[in-house]
C-alpha cells in the first residue's frame, strides 16, 4: 500500500481548492441567513411557551443550530458528486483506469483536502456568530465525550461521502444525475436534523428514523456532543452508524466496479 | 414589445418540445419539489405540536404562507430560474458574447431562453394548498382580495427574479460562482416564515427593504387570508420593493456588462 501518492493528491487538492476561497466565504455568509431564520422562529416559539420543547430550551436550541453549521462545514461534501459525475461523463476517468491508482482513494483524499480548507475559510464568520451567542455555548465535561463525538463525526463524514460517491456513480448509466441527487438532498435536509432536532418529533417518527442512515449524517454526532445519548443507547447508535458506514462503502465499491464494466470512455 | 412577445412565444414552444422529450426527468423533478413541499408541511406540523400560534399567525395561516411561497417560487422558476442560473457559466466560458450580439435586449436574451413545465405543475400544487388552507381557516376571500393577491404574486415573482439576477451578476467578478446560486436558496429560505418573528430591528429592515425577501410571500398571504390587515399599504410596500429591486438589478447588470471583457477565444 503506497500511501505517499494519496498524500500528494491531498496536497494537490489543497492547492486547487484554494481558488475557491471566495466561493467558500460567500457560501458561508449566505448560510447565516437560514441560521438567523431558525433562531428567530424558535425565539417566537419559545416566547409563547412557559416550558421547554422536548428537553430543549431556547439557548440549547440556538446552540444546536450553530453545531449543525459547524458539522456541515466539517463533513458535508459540497462539490464532490458533481466533479465525479463530470469525470465519468467527459471521459476523464480513462486517465485513472490506466494508472495504478484507486479512484475511491483518490476521491477520499480530495474530499479530505476540500473539507479542511472549507472549514478553515469559513471559520471566521462562524466564530463571530458563536462569539455573539457565547452565553448559549455548553461544552461536554468529559474528555471521553469529545473522543466519541470525533469518532461519530468521522463516520458521519464517510457515510455522507460514500452516498455522494455512489450517487455520482449513476453517471455511468445515465447522463443527468441532478434529479437523483436532489431527491436524496431533500431526504437529507429533512431527515438528518438540518431544520430541527429530530427528537422533538413524535416518538414513533424519531424511532423510525433511527434505522435510516440520515440520522447518522448529522443529528447523531451532535446529540452525542450535547450529552443526549448515553450507555446502551449510545452503543446501539454507534453500532448502527458503523453498519451504515460499512453498507455505504460496499455500495460505493460495487457501483464503481459495475460502472467501469459498463463504461464506454466517451470523449477524454 | 410585440416583437419580444413573438420571440418569447417561439422560445416557449421550443422549451415545451424539449421538455416533453425527457419525460422521465420531468416527472422526477416534480417528485423532488413535491417531496420538498411535503417536508415543509411536516416542519409546520412539528412546530405547532408545541405552540398554537407563532407570533400572531395560526397554523393554517402559516400553511397559506408556505403555499404562497411555493406558488411564487415555482412561477419564478418556470420562467427564469434555469436561464438565470446559467449566467455564471455563460460568463466563465465567454458564450455570453453570442447573447450580447443578438438584436434584442441583453437582459431579455439571458433571462428567457428556457421554460420549466414541471414548475407550472408545482405552482398548481401551491394553489391547491392555498385553497385548502383557506377552507381550514373558514375564510372566503372577495374577488377584490383575489385580484390583489394575483397582483401581489406577480410583484413577488419580480422580487425573486431581481435578487437572483443581481446575485449571478456578481459572477462577472467572481469566477467560481456556484456559491451564488446557492445564495438564492439561502436568502429565500426565510421567505416562508411569518414576518412577525423578525421583530423590529435591523434584520427586519434589511430583509424588508434592501433585500426584500421577508415581504415577498408574507404580503400576498396577508392580503388573501387576513381580512383585518389594511390591504393598500401592504400592496404598496410590495410594489415599491419590486420596482426598486428590478430597477437596481437592471442597473447592476449594465454596470457589470461595461466591465465585461469576454473570456477564452
Amino acid at each position: 500500500m503506497n500511501l505517499a501518492k494519496y498524500v500528494k493528491v491531498f496536497d494537490i487538492g489543497l492547492q486547487n481548492t484554494f481558488v475557491y476561497r471566495w466561493n467558500f466565504l460567500i457560501r458561508s455568509l449566505f448560510g447565516l441567513v437560514p441560521l438567523a431564520g431558525s433562531v428567530l422562529i424558535w425565539r417566537a416559539i419559545f416566547a409563547q411557551r412557559t416550558s421547554n420543547v422536548a428537553g430543549y430550551d431556547y439557548h440549547a436550541m440556538v446552540w444546536y443550530f450553530l453545531l449543525t453549521i459547524l458539522v456541515n462545514n466539517l463533513v458535508t461534501p459540497t462539490e464532490d458528486e458533481w466533479q465525479i459525475a463530470a469525470d465519468i461523463r467527459d471521459g476523464q476517468m480513462n486517465a485513472f483506469l490506466v494508472k495504478p491508482f484507486n479512484y475511491l482513494g483518490y476521491r477520499i483524499s480530495l474530499y479530505g483536502s476540500y473539507r479542511l480548507l472549507y472549514t478553515v475559510f469559513t471559520l471566521a464568520p462562524l466564530a463571530a456568530v458563536v462569539w455573539y451567542f457565547r452565553a448559549y455555548v455548553t461544552l461536554p465535561a468529559s474528555a471521553g465525550t469529545w473522543w466519541i463525538t470525533a469518532l461519530s463525526l468521522a463516520m458521519a463524514g464517510m457515510i455522507q461521502f460514500f452516498i455522494a460517491y455512489s450517487l455520482a456513480m449513476m453517471a455511468f448509466w445515465i447522463l443527468e444525475i441532478s434529479t437523483i441527487v436532489f431527491i436524496l438532498y431533500s431526504f437529507e435536509y429533512f431527515l438528518s436534523g438540518q431544520i430541527f432536532p429530530l427528537d422533538i418529533m413524535p416518538a414513533w417518527m424519531h424511532g423510525a428514523l433511527q434505522v435510516l442512515p440520515f440520522t447518522y449524517e448529522l443529528f447523531f454526532p451532535i446529540s452525542i456532543f450535547l450529552g443526549k445519548v448515553h450507555g446502551a443507547e449510545l452503543g446501539r447508535g454507534l453500532a448502527i452508524q458503523a453498519a451504515w458506514l460499512f453498507a455505504m462503502w460496499m455500495i460505493a465499491r460495487t457501483m464503481f466496479h459495475r460502472g467501469v464494466r459498463h463504461y464506454q470512455a466517451v470523449g477524454g | 414589445m410585440k416583437r419580444y412577445l413573438d420571440i418569447y412565444a417561439i422560445m416557449l414552444r421550443n422549451s415545451v418540445i424539449r421538455e416533453m422529450s425527457f419525460k422521465a426527468n420531468f416527472i422526477l423533478w416534480m417528485a423532488v419539489e413535491l417531496l420538498w413541499f411535503f417536508g415543509q408541511i411536516v416542519f409546520i406540523e412539528v412546530m405547532f405540536m408545541y405552540v398554537n400560534t407563532i407570533g400572531d399567525w395560526t397554523k393554517w395561516e402559516v400553511v397559506l404562507l408556505v403555499g404562497t411561497h411555493q406558488l411564487i417560487g415555482q412561477i419564478f422558476q418556470a420562467f427564469f430560474y434555469v436561464n438565470v442560473a446559467n449566467i455564471p457559466e455563460l460568463v466563465r466560458t465567454g458564450k455570453l458574447d453570442f447573447m450580447l450580439l443578438l438584436p434584442v435586449d441583453s437582459q431579455f436574451a439571458v433571462s428567457t431562453r428556457q421554460f420549466g413545465m414541471d414548475n407550472i405543475i408545482n405552482a398548481i400544487v401551491g394553489i391547491a394548498i392555498v385553497i385548502f388552507a383557506l377552507v381550514k381557516m373558514h375564510v372566503a376571500p372577495s374577488a377584490w382580495q383575489i385580484l390583489m393577491y394575483i397582483v401581489a404574486v406577480g410583484f413577488g415573482v419580480a422580487v425573486h427574479y431581481s435578487i437572483m439576477f443581481s446575485l449571478v451578476t456578481l459572477s462577472f467578478w467572481i469566477v467560481r460562482a456556484q456559491g451564488l446560486v446557492f445564495g438564492y436558496y439561502n436568502l429565500f429560505n426565510i421567505a416562508r416564515y411569518p414576518d412577525s418573528i423578525f421583530g423590529k430591528g435591523l434584520f427586519r429592515f434589511i430583509f424588508s427593504w434592501i433585500i426584500p425577501v421577508i415581504v415577498v410571500a408574507n404580503i400576498p398571504a396577508r392580503l388573501l387570508g387576513r381580512v383585518l390587515d389594511p390591504p393598500l399599504p401592504l400592496l404598496g410596500q410590495l410594489a415599491g420593493a419590486a420596482i426598486l429591486s428590478v430597477a437596481l438589478s437592471r442597473a447592476f447588470w449594465h454596470f457589470a456588462l461595461r466591465r465585461y471583457s469576454s473570456a477564452s477565444s
